[in-house]
């Protein structure tokens, strides 16, 4: 609390109150594959945000009138745990909590070919455990990474940060000392790096023209950074041992080979075939649409 | 509501049950193997990640000042929330309050409250006036079964470890600042039992659960005493039955106790 009495300025200090540099982002971890009941998922840490992130689906839409015969529609619900954030959140979705699964929804609809699935609905859900602003951007990173997972076809991951003003500097990925800065101004972005459309944008505060430049300067280039992760996140997730000539005649002749060896290989191959058949889709859909 | 569970898996479990087998070649009273994470999230007074077997929950503790009630001036409180949230099965949907979460927080609470392991003599601030409230939530993140069990070791590390917030001469919660921390004099640790097949099977996975004829919980502490207990689902338990659960149910709990005391 002490800091914030005093007059902040980071065009003095030239570092921020937690020693990053103006456009650093805190520290990101992406874990994929953390819920074996879901289609996929992921858990993400960053700075002090923790969330998950599950899909279900495409599954058939219930209840039944939520059903689009041309696509499926994708259902995000975002939720806070009570204990995530410093004062306890009274358990249920508020206004606030309808919003960002709406907004997130709706930056995720673009992203997937929701036309190869009419009729059906895609369930993404996200629970934040632990918060420090950012928590928005932190689960459509998470919940991109999930749908990937999933193997639901996109046009790309959608990679998303806040950025904004704070102490009279632009700064990227605001804590939530920065956002309570007399100055602040919170700007969460999410583009698809793939296609460099811009699928999430909000803002509070003022800025000026030239300033709205900067901040949107810094945030795809922090959007970059953290599509970086996303993307090795997915490749550790799909580690793909290549089968061995050898190993895969024992398999297909039944010689001596342990059955928990084969299987192992099996699904780890299965996955990988996955991930390329998917590249595929994206491939000649654009073709399709150029 | 979705239903993605089999008819078909519904019968293997209870052939199988009626051998004296399960599907994941577990004794019939054999608990899953279970870690526990402590102090995960920073913004919670105490927190804890609990997976046991493919079930996972997170948990975290808030403390709160509020206003004694008027049957307990000189007494805090506790309170427990469960919430099957649509992230941890396919068959979860989100809204309201569903009957099993109610029964499921309130059969958590009700194995720490009575055993009398929290003094809520401790947990007053000012009589009549302050006192602190804590708040224990748990959220399934993968649900394979008896969320029971797994809530009720969620809510022992979090009540072990939490930390009160310091307060001013306005009893207003200092941020980021704690003095001292929730005692537990005893753990009492909650099992969980179903009837599959006419046989009885500890710590039920999801497809278990759905399989069951009957459910029983019993709280049980290290001093030798029964702190709770819920029968739960339409069939029935004869008395012999009921003793031998209690009976696992201290054995299985001492050894619960003896992990918990290394977290």
């Amino acid at each position: 609390m002490s800091k914030m009495d005093e007059v902040v300025d980071y065009k003095k200090t030239k570092k921020r109150l937690d020693g990053r540099k103006m456009d650093e982002l805190r520290p990101l971890s992406i874990k994929v594959g953390v819920i074996p009941n879901a289609d996929g998922s992921a858990y993400l840490e960053w700075g002090q945000n923790k969330v998950y992130a599950a899909v279900y689906g495409p599954r058939e839409a219930l209840p039944k009138h939520t059903q689009n015969p041309y696509k499926a529609v994708v259902k995000v619900n975002y939720r806070m745990t009570t204990f995530s954030v410093p004062e306890r959140k009274r358990p249920g979705p508020n206004r606030r909590d309808h919003e960002i699964s709406k907004v997130l929804g709706e930056a995720l609809d673009r992203a997937i070919f929701t036309e190869n699935f009419p009729n059906t609905e895609i369930g993404v859900f996200v629970e934040v455990a632990d918060s420090n602003a950012g928590s928005r951007v932190a689960c459509l990173v998470a919940a991109s990474c999930a749908l990937a997972d999933a193997g639901i076809p996109m046009r790309g991951l959608v990679s998303a940060v806040g950025v904004g003003k704070a102490f009279n500097e632009i700064v990227l990925d605001l804590n939530k000392d920065e956002e309570d800065a007399p100055d602040a101004v919170d700007t969460p972005l999410a583009i698809i790096p793939n296609s460099g459309e811009i699928v999430l944008l909000q803002m509070d505060g003022l800025l000026t023209r030239k300033e709205w430049d900067d901040v949107a300067k810094m945030g795809i280039k922090g959007c970059m950074q953290v599509y970086e992760v996303q993307k090795k996140a997915l490749a550790d997730r799909f580690q793909f041992e290549e089968l061995s000539k050898a190993s895969v005649e024992k398999a297909v002749l039944g010689n001596e080979v342990s059955k928990k060896e084969i299987v192992g290989k099996e699904v780890s191959a299965s996955k990988q075939v996955k991930v390329v058949s998917k590249e595929k889709k994206e491939d000649k859909s654009k073709k399709v649409r150029k | 509501m979705r239903d993605t569970i089999l008819e078909h898996d519904i019968s293997r479990i209870t052939d199988l049950a009626k051998q004296g087998k399960r599907a994941d070649g577990r004794a019939l009273d054999e608990m899953r193997e279970f870690s526990v994470v402590k102090d995960k999230f920073e913004n919670a007074e105490g927190s804890a990640i609990v997976r046991l077997g493919k079930t996972e929950v997170v948990a975290g503790i808030k403390m709160e000042v509020g206003k004694p009630y008027p049957d307990s001036q000189d007494e805090g409180a506790i309170s427990v929330g469960a919430e099957l949230v649509p992230i941890a099965h396919p068959d979860y949907e989100s809204g309201p309050p569903s009957p099993i979460e109610i029964e499921v927080a309130r059969v958590v609470d009700r194995g720490i409250r009575e055993s009398k392991s929290i003094d809520f003599k401790k947990l007053c601030i000012k009589e009549g006036e302050a006192v602190w409230v804590s708040y224990f939530d748990f959220y399934a993140i993968n649900s394979d079964g008896n969320l029971f069990d797994a809530g009720s070791i969620a809510a022992l590390v979090c009540f072990m470890n939490s930390r009160i917030p310091k307060i001013n001469v306005d009893n207003k919660i200092i941020k980021h600042e704690y003095e001292g921390k929730i005692e537990l004099k005893r753990l009492p640790v909650l099992t969980t039992f179903v009837k599959v097949g006419g046989r009885i099977l500890l710590d039920p996975t999801y497809v278990e659960e759905k399989a069951a004829e009957a459910r029983y919980s019993v709280a049980t502490t290290e001093d030798g005493f029964i702190s709770a207990m819920q029968k739960g689902v339409g069939g029935s338990f004869t008395l012999d039955e009921v003793n031998y659960m209690i009976d696992l149910g201290f054995k299985t709990g001492n050894e619960v106790r003896k992990k918990l005391q290394k977290v």
